[in-house]
């Protein structure tokens, strides 16, 4: 490089060298760390993709310049680069750490020839709050400096050890590679000693220039691909990033650190998002085309809108002792008051607020009140436990949060981000205690108008439930798609005027309102549904006068155990009940029968769907019970407005994006709706993939459609087994195992090497056992012959494990990592 | 066709020669003592003049003989497996032979780690263990290697062959039962593939049929119905009439017993085997179950007699002996 410093300098670049490339990648590292962080996408590019990945001067295995090099010379060593490599045409930046300021310089000086900008953990400012500047002084202080960056590899160490899952000894080795010494050494210390903390740092006009010049960057597409558990770069770094550019793309990967590329798959998700972007022939047309906002989104929504329904009509009663009502009258009030204090407290329509309070009339005022001022409600559902409300609430971070006091006693102990607001009058010796800053009772009093009516295109809701397994993720709905919800449950169960509701289950509970029924919460613990007595559901059904009872399986269970404590008069309020609907996870048509012979006039019905889209299809007991036999659980017809198709699976478990309506083809369950979630909250590859085709949502589960249009679940699509005469699906043979009198539950797992799988059933066995062991050839022949499949082995177990929350949803991925080890060989442990 | 099977005596080349016959072949069996089979017999040792005549005017050749089990000292395996192989293929080819089966195991790839529907790995004899092992790992690959366009060799890895009548298996299994002492090494739930008689001799017929095109290819052989160590001597004990109640011995224990046992038979000349081998205690301890879709194809091939059916027929010869 014959023009730099004056003198020439030696570039090292990893370079796929593809020819006449679509598109190319410039790459860029930060500190400490080399062009060895992108291997992964040299390797992954596809065709006519170039990957060019830069060792910066001083640094990796470039030439050692001798000279302090600042931001500003840094960025004018990579366009001197680029330009007298010739790169000419469109380029996506990449660059992680230290490296996304130069990126970023590089990007503000070929704004026309950049087409895409991908940041991951980096920073172009401070935010207030971060521990990182005092971080940095300690590096940076003179006892420290050079021992840990120069002298010794510490620096480059502790940066490598904080990576989750720890990096295997041949990749920290190809980290250090090009520091063995400490004269190639110097650029760490130089990086470090580089990072402007106050204004009169020789860098921080630079780094405050390419800040600033961020908002030219409106046009150009921009991914954040984020590890939170980075203690440098925080969440608070990409929340400035995403201030700086709304319209970014946001990965956000909960449990990778600071090497966000080595712990997670950010290779993939890059690659993913580049085919995303417009090819070089849909860009070169002068006139670049700008989204145009549909004239229908700008409708205003009506889903606060309870004031419908007769004013004297009670909207809520809370049965706690002594119980409470609200009116509709009263509850429209509230909810404009509410909205109203809100925007006084400084609420913006788009801010995101955490609404942790129960069931009850504070909730709906809340999260109506929410709706109404065009702040986005999160919801966290409490099953999930401290350190799943904890994980859910960080990923969300609301702007505020409002809550009773428990939940924010827990938000200041856990360090939840949001401004602190009690759901219920707090005393100023409890606002300082909690953290709080107001509450809604001071707020409602304010004389403020109610702020504007947003739009059906204006995001409502970032909801986030308690899933089988893994963190939950933040599922996104606007306005329209709630509305959609809304009136798919009205017309699915005909709900009118006529109805009064007893919800034991929180999402619909939500709904009384909006459909301007009565609404009763019966006296629980919500976040354990399996606190429902008989007795006060039994209380709640006739204070009501209840026509429709909405409650969860692991509730129910618990009504039909406690059901000899009904009065005749619970039983008579019973006897009034149309509809028992039990939603929330797959319902045992055993306990449905239970359940709903206390309710002797009602209909038994359970609706089938997940939280991005509910519900899909609904099916009676009468229906469940005439539909035994078939290829897994039938969940009923599609719902009106519900299309309901399938992606094949072929004989390897592969599926190939074809959707098909036919029946009698078993491939993944993928679904488009109305009232289907948006995406996922900063999870923009997960959202991506799960949007295949576009305008879709797979669903995950495995299953087909019947010739009379039912739709069948086999399964989740992670728990099918792939053996060498194709595909089979886990829950017809479970439920030919369940068919051994001997047998309680069963699992059905595959093992071994993907398409030469052999099935495995793991049953728990009547009498019970102890500990786990294999199953005695009787009972393994009577399992066999019950499901029809000659399973490699037969083991009984004292339990399976269930999902702590509904108690119904076997995790399989469980099961079949011990089976596995336990056929290999392994001891018999616990399962 | 005519074939001339070696080691036709033991229970999988009584199969062999039976299930040849039946496909219309004319067979002679070449093995060092008269075997009663219903076959033209030729009697001698391998590298033999015997083996060079009995090679002569045949199409095909079956190679089963090999010297098995634990005992012996390192020169006596290489003779027999090694030695006896370089000369039987040598012998074949000037004959002007064309296919060439060689009866392999699965043991010639694997080390000691658990085997998972693993595939079939070239033969490694620098990292299989004990003698046997190691010599039919070298034997297969100087098999292998001598394929050529006039004479094809393929070799089949058989794994665990049992039927009735069986004394190496089933026959000390059931032994060791009679006498109290059958005992699972570990939990007992390691998975096994094992292979019914009938099916490896069809797989071995198969293997001569597709011979041409497959020269120079190593495939595993069984039933592809893997079942857990302790599911197998359940049935087994059960076929045989013998009330057996699962026991079981550490693996770690079983595998130093094996060692221990091994050095003395060793020391003192012994020439059964002993009790229990460092390799039996592995492979009872670990699963061994294959990929069987690519040899099925290859082979154009299926097992066609079931486990369940196999231990039906393991039955019936049990009740007939007694």
């Amino acid at each position: 490089m014959p023009s730099i410093d004056g003198v020439g300098r030696s570039w090292h670049i990893l370079d796929n060298q593809e020819p006449d490339p679509d598109l190319t990648l410039l790459c860029v590292h930060g500190n400490p760390s080399w062009s060895y962080l992108f291997r992964q996408l040299l390797r992954d590019a596809p065709a006519k993709v170039r990957v060019v990945a830069v060792d910066q001067l001083d640094m990796g295995f470039s030439e050692r310049t001798g000279q302090v090099r600042r931001l500003a010379t840094r960025i004018e060593d990579l366009c001197a680069l680029t330009d007298h490599m010739g790169i000419a045409g469109p380029v996506v930046t990449v660059a992680h750490d230290w490296g996304g300021p130069v990126s970023l310089g590089w990007v503000l000086q070929h704004l026309e020839q950049c087409r895409g900008v991908v940041l991951m953990n980096t920073a172009v400012h401070q935010p207030a709050g971060s521990p990182a500047p005092s971080l940095i002084r300690l590096v940076r202080s003179r006892p420290m400096l050079q021992g840990v960056t120069v002298s010794t590899t510490t620096f480059i160490r502790g940066a490598l050890e904080m990576s989750r899952p720890r990096l295997g000894a041949d990749v920290k080795a190809g980290f250090l590679a090009p520091y063995n010494q400490a004269s190639r050494r110097h650029a760490i210390r130089e990086f470090v000693a580089d990072i402007p903390l106050s204004a009169e740092h020789p860098s921080a006009e630079t780094l405050d220039a390419v800040a600033a010049g961020l908002r030219l960057l409106s046009d150009h597409p921009v991914l954040l691909l984020w590890g939170s558990a980075d203690p440098i770069f925080s969440d608070l770094y990409l929340h400035d990033l995403e201030a700086r550019m709304p319209h970014a793309n946001v990965h956000r990967y909960a449990k990778a650190g600071h090497f966000v590329s080595e712990d997670a798959d950010t290779t993939a998700a890059t690659l993913a998002w580049v085919k995303t972007l417009p090819t070089r022939e849909q860009v070169e047309p002068t006139e670049r085309p700008r989204p145009v906002l549909t004239s229908s989104l700008e409708v205003p929504s009506t889903l606060a809108d309870i004031q419908q329904a007769p004013a004297d009509r009670i909207a809520i009663t809370e049965m706690e002792d002594p119980s409470l009502s609200a009116t509709f009258g009263e509850l429209t009030n509230l909810v404009e008051r509410t909205a109203a204090g809100l925007a006084s407290a400084g609420v913006q329509p788009g801010d995101r607020v955490a609404v942790l309070v129960p069931p009850g009339i504070d909730l709906a005022a809340t999260l109506y009140g929410c709706w109404r001022a065009g702040a986005v409600a999160v919801l966290v559902d409490a099953g999930l436990g401290p350190k799943g409300m904890s994980q859910a609430v960080k990923a969300a971070s609301p702007a505020y949060i409002v809550g009773i006091p428990k939940a924010l006693a827990a938000a200041k102990t856990l360090r939840w981000p949001g401004q602190r607001i009690g759901a219920t009058a707090l005393s100023s010796k409890q606002r300082s205690l909690l953290g709080a800053t107001t509450d809604l009772p001071t707020l409602q009093r304010t004389t403020d108008p109610a702020p504007p009516v947003p739009t059906i295109g204006d995001p409502a809701a970032v909801v986030f439930t308690s899933g089988a397994t893994g963190p939950s993720k933040g599922v996104c709905y606007s306005h329209g798609q709630l509305m959609a919800q809304r009136d798919a449950l009205r017309s699915l169960y005909n709900i009118g005027d006529h109805d009064r509701l007893v919800a034991a289950f929180a999402p619909f509970a939500l709904y009384g309102p909006a459909l301007g029924i009565t609404s009763v919460v019966p006296d629980m613990d919500v976040a354990a549904p399996a606190t429902l007595t008989a007795a006060a559901l039994g209380r709640a059904v006739q204070v009501a006068d209840a026509t429709l009872v909405f409650a969860s399986p692991a509730a129910l269970a618990n009504v039909v155990a406690t059901a000899d404590t009904l009065t005749d008069a619970n039983r008579a309020a019973f006897a009034k009940v149309r509809l028992l609907l039990s939603a929330g996870a797959p319902v045992r048509p055993a306990l449905l029968e239970s359940a709903a012979a206390l309710f002797p006039n009602a209909t038994a019905a359970t609706p089938y769907g997940m939280t991005e889209c509910l519900p899909v299809a609904s099916i009676t007991l009468d229906e469940i019970v005439s539909s035994a036999g078939g290829p897994g659980v039938c969940v009923g017809q599609p719902v009106e407005g519900v299309e309901v198709a399938i992606d094949p699976l072929d004989d390897t478990g592969a599926l190939h994006g074809q959707l098909v309506a036919q029946p009698h083809v078993a491939g993944e369950v993928v679904v488009r709706a109305a009232h289907a979630r948006t995406g996922y909250d900063r999870l923009w590859h997960t959202s991506h993939e799960a949007s295949q085709p576009t305008g879709w949502h797979r669903s995950g589960d495995v299953g087909q459609l019947d010739s009379a249009g039912n739709l069948w679940i086999e399964g989740r699509l992670r728990d099918i087994i792939v053996g060498a005469d194709g595909v089979v699906t886990p829950v017809r043979l479970e439920h030919g195992c369940e068919q051994c009198p001997e047998v309680g539950l069963a699992a059905v797992v595959g093992v071994g090497p993907v398409s030469n799988q052999v099935c495995v059933a793991v049953v728990e066995a009547k009498p019970g056992v102890s500990k786990p062991r294999l199953a005695p050839t009787e009972l393994a022949d009577s399992v066999r012959a019950a499901a029809g499949h000659e399973f490699a082995a037969v083991f009984v177990v004292p339990a399976l494990p269930v999902d702590r929350r509904h108690n119904s949803k076997i995790d399989r991925a469980r099961v079949q990592a011990w089976a596995e080890q336990a056929l290999a060989g392994g001891r018999l442990t616990k399962l | 066709m005519k074939l001339l099977v070696t080691g036709a005596s033991s229970l999988i080349g009584r199969h062999t020669v039976a299930a040849l016959q039946g496909a219309g072949h004319q067979v002679t069996a070449f093995q060092r003592s008269p075997s009663g089979l219903v076959a033209t017999e030729l009697l001698g040792a391998l590298g033999s003049p015997e083996m060079a005549a009995a090679c002569r005017g045949q199409d095909a050749v079956v190679h089963l003989a090999a010297k098995v089990g634990v005992v012996g000292t390192w020169d006596e395996f290489y003779d027999t497996n090694v030695g006896g192989t370089e000369a039987l293929l040598a012998a074949a080819q000037d004959a002007g032979v064309q296919r060439f089966v060689h009866v392999s195991s699965p043991s010639v790839a694997h080390t000691g780690t658990a085997l998972v529907g693993a595939s079939a790995t070239p033969a490694a004899p620098e990292a299989v263990s004990g003698h046997y092992s190691r010599s039919k790992a070298i034997a297969e690959q100087i098999a292998l290697q001598s394929s050529a366009q006039d004479m094809a060799v393929v070799a089949i890895r058989p794994h665990l062959v049992w039927g009735p009548g069986d004394t190496q298996l089933i026959g000390r299994i059931v032994d060791r039962a009679r006498r109290g002492r059958l005992a699972l090494v570990g939990s007992g739930s390691a998975l096994m593939d094992t292979t019914y008689v009938t099916n490896a001799a069809d797989a071995l017929v198969a293997a001569v049929d597709h011979c041409p095109n497959l020269g120079g290819q190593a495939f595993v052989v069984s039933n592809g119905e893997p079942r857990t160590v302790q599911e197998l001597f359940q049935r087994i004990t059960d076929a045989a009439g013998i009330t057996w109640r699962p026991r079981r011995v550490p693996g770690t224990l079983a595998s130093a017993g094996g060692t221990a046992a091994e050095k003395v038979w060793a020391r003192t000349g012994r020439t059964d085997d002993p009790p229990i081998t460092s390799f039996l205690a592995e492979q009872l301890a670990t699963a061994h179950w294959f990929e069987q879709q690519s040899t099925q194809q290859a082979l154009r091939w299926k097992p066609l007699v079931s486990l369940a059916q196999g231990f039906q027929q393991l039955q019936l010869w049990f009740a007939n002996q007694r």
